[in-house]
């Protein structure tokens, strides 16, 4: 089990974020969510909420965001559910973040595929700027998680930024990431490997050669 | 002999066109689905019962017969439910990724013409949350197909109604799991339910459901239009159809390719993936499944069937058709204590064999690493995955167990030179 604990309730945390509500936008997706399940079971939208709710803490912090006890609290009386409901969807879920993040939240895979392509090197890459899991750096920018298998593994080693993948990563291209995003830049996303689309065979395409440059209607060739 | 791109399902599997309605529909999906349906429920579940599909995410349950669990007629007023699992988590584990980005609307079809043969009445898909910009591509196709009246009343011009909603996880692999996902989708910590009662008798809100793979729907209109004679023309018997393969680690081009079933490792590797890396004398191993298939010296591996059979006598599986390859540069201990830590954290900690084994089987494989442990331990640590193996409501625990006892049996001698060599090498300091 991933051992996860919420952040102390204390009177700081009460008076931050005592008297926090969805805004306009947050609680329009909200009723939209709940309204894809059946009448009274509006129990179901827990998890939508949660990630919405995490989203504008995020908005209104300049994070990637977290889910802070009264939002927790929140979420349930506006399901109308127990609190413990809820909270034990938070703390099982792992993309919910129980403690404050940077902005940029840096989740590098570690698991087997990644770490065949050497996902230590991108590991080692953000050791060297001085992340740490569970720790927000000094200057706000980032925090890193070292996360499980993200299935991307045909274009392994990556890394998944706030809500973006960077693939096929080394060391270089890594730090060009972050450097990008630490300068305010939007680096290219997916694959990092030179002429390479998405999960093809990398400039050795071996099938569906015409889907290339149109799309192929390969129908009448049944 | 392999697949012609004519008989490629996912066309635009890699992205290079556009996923949208007019893309998809000019490349063939929903063309006429309404005739498709026409033939009725039952003539749909006889298809694909003869194509001899079988689930793509990882059992291999034949998907017809599956379907044909599910009750003709509500005798209580209880709906019945699609649950569509796109929680794709297993490591090595890639190619519904693909589907949903670059082919949705090949899985929204599927949503309808499956969940209309089981008399569903809609279709829930859970996304895992990692999918954060995929999932915004499958919201975006499903309000597409709503806004053409291909979902929703009448949907497709059919007269039978049909809702698909997508529902995003939040990070747990565990919810793959079919009842676990119906946990999750009720909003609950994603924790297995027993079985039985089954999800077809009584599943999401204690409904009659059914939890297929992505894959496993998106295939399916394409069969209904092609028939099951031409699904069933690949593959050896009790194998049919076509498949996507993932090819990870040490390939020289690593990819996602829909290939014909029971094609051979070999020429898998090298006609999409350029080869192994270092050429064929340097295969060490692979692990052909997905991370919870005990992994097969590569020796063994090189002329066999990828498919359910044929992975299945050397002792693996086919699995998801994740193939993760390892070059004789590979840490195998190490490969396979990662996949013990993933196992670790991903266990629910709902049954204590799972929750304490998980735990236990991975600190002991990170001694192993360095050999800090004594010879006894490699019997200790197989005996420790028997009494986790079919000790546990899901098959976590067993998914946990597979990879170490594949590594035993296989890589035992590699497990006892690092035990000898470190006592060695300890012996020498104290004197």
């Amino acid at each position: 089990m991933a051992a996860r604990k919420i952040a102390p309730d204390t009177p700081e945390l009460r008076a931050q974020w005592g008297s926090w509500t969805f805004n306009e936008e947050t609680k329009a997706k909200a009723d939209k969510a709940i309204a894809r399940y059946p009448e009274g079971r509006q129990r179901s939208a827990t998890m939508p909420l949660l990630d919405y709710a995490q989203r504008q803490v995020g908005a209104e912090t300049d994070t990637q965001g977290w889910l802070p006890l009264p939002v927790i609290e929140y979420v349930a009386a506006y399901l109308d559910q127990p609190v413990i409901r809820v909270l034990e969807v938070a703390t099982f879920y792992t993309m919910y973040n129980l403690e404050p993040v940077g902005k940029y939240h840096v989740q590098v895979c570690g698991t087997t595929p990644c770490m065949l392509r050497g996902s230590d090197e991108i590991i080692a890459t953000c050791k060297k700027r001085g992340m740490k899991a569970g720790h927000v750096s000094d200057d706000g920018l980032w925090s890193f998680t070292e996360v499980e298998c993200m299935g991307n593994c045909a274009t392994a080693p990556m890394v998944q930024i706030n809500d973006d993948n960077y693939e096929d990563l080394t060391a270089e291209r890594m730090d060009a990431v972050l450097d990008a995003l630490a300068k305010g830049e939007s680096p290219k996303t997916g694959t990092q490997e030179p002429g390479r689309h998405t999960s093809e065979p990398a400039g050795a395409l071996s099938s569906l050669k015409e889907m290339v440059e149109e799309n192929h209607d390969y129908r009448g060739e049944w | 002999m392999s697949l012609a791109d004519k008989d490629r399902i996912f066309t635009n599997v890699y992205g290079f066109q556009d996923w949208g309605l007019k893309a998809a529909q000019a490349r063939g999906d929903w063309d006429d689905t309404k005739k498709l349906m026409e033939v009725g429920q039952d003539a749909i579940i006889d298809e694909i019962k003869a194509s001899g599909l079988r689930g793509r995410g990882g059992a291999g349950f034949p998907t017809g017969m599956k379907w044909s669990f599910m009750p003709k007629e509500s005798k209580d007023g209880r709906p019945s439910f699609l649950v569509i699992n796109a929680d794709e988590s297993e490591p090595g584990s890639c190619k519904d990724r693909e589907i949903i980005r670059h082919d949705p609307h090949k899985l929204v079809e599927g949503a309808l013409i499956a969940g209309f043969a089981m008399r569903a009445r809609a279709a829930y898909i859970y996304i895992r949350g990692e999918y954060i910009r995929e999932a915004e591509t499958l919201f975006a196709a499903v309000e597409q197909a709503y806004d053409a009246g291909l979902l929703g009343k009448n949907a497709a011009g059919s007269g039978y109604d049909f809702d698909v909603y997508v529902h995003r996880g939040a990070g747990a692999y565990i919810c793959g799991e079919e009842t676990a996902m119906i946990e999750s989708l009720e909003g609950k910590k994603g924790q297995p339910r027993l079985k039985p009662p089954f999800p077809a008798g009584a599943g999401l809100y204690g409904c009659p459901t059914t939890v297929n793979n992505v894959e496993s729907i998106a295939v399916v209109p394409t069969i209904l239009r092609r028939g099951a004679a031409w699904f069933s023309s690949f593959g050896r018997e009790n194998n049919k159809g076509t498949k996507l393969f993932q090819i990870s680690g040490h390939v020289n081009k690593p990819c996602v390719v829909e290939e014909a079933m029971s094609i051979t490792f070999e020429e898998l590797i090298e006609k999409h993936c350029g080869g192994i890396r270092g050429g064929w004398d340097n295969l060490l191993a692979v692990i052909p499944g997905g991370s919870s298939v005990p992994l097969v010296p590569g020796e063994q591996i090189r002329n066999a069937f990828m498919d359910f059979d044929g992975l299945k006598e050397l002792g693996s599986g086919l699995g998801t058709a994740g193939v993760i390859v390892m070059d004789k540069s590979t840490d195998v201990v190490r490969a396979i204590s990662r996949l013990s830590y993933f196992y670790k954290h991903e266990s629910c900690g709902q049954c204590t064999p799972c929750r304490e084994g998980t735990g236990w089987m991975w600190r002991v494989m990170k001694r192993l690493e360095t050999g800090d442990a004594e010879i006894e331990e490699i019997d200790m640590l197989q005996q420790v995955t028997k009494q986790v193996e079919g000790h546990t409501i899901c098959a976590l625990g067993d998914a946990a167990a597979w990879p170490i006892q594949g590594l035993i049996r296989h890589f035992r001698p590699e497990i006892e030179r690092r035990i000898n060599e470190r006592a060695g090498a300890m012996q020498e300091a104290a004197e």
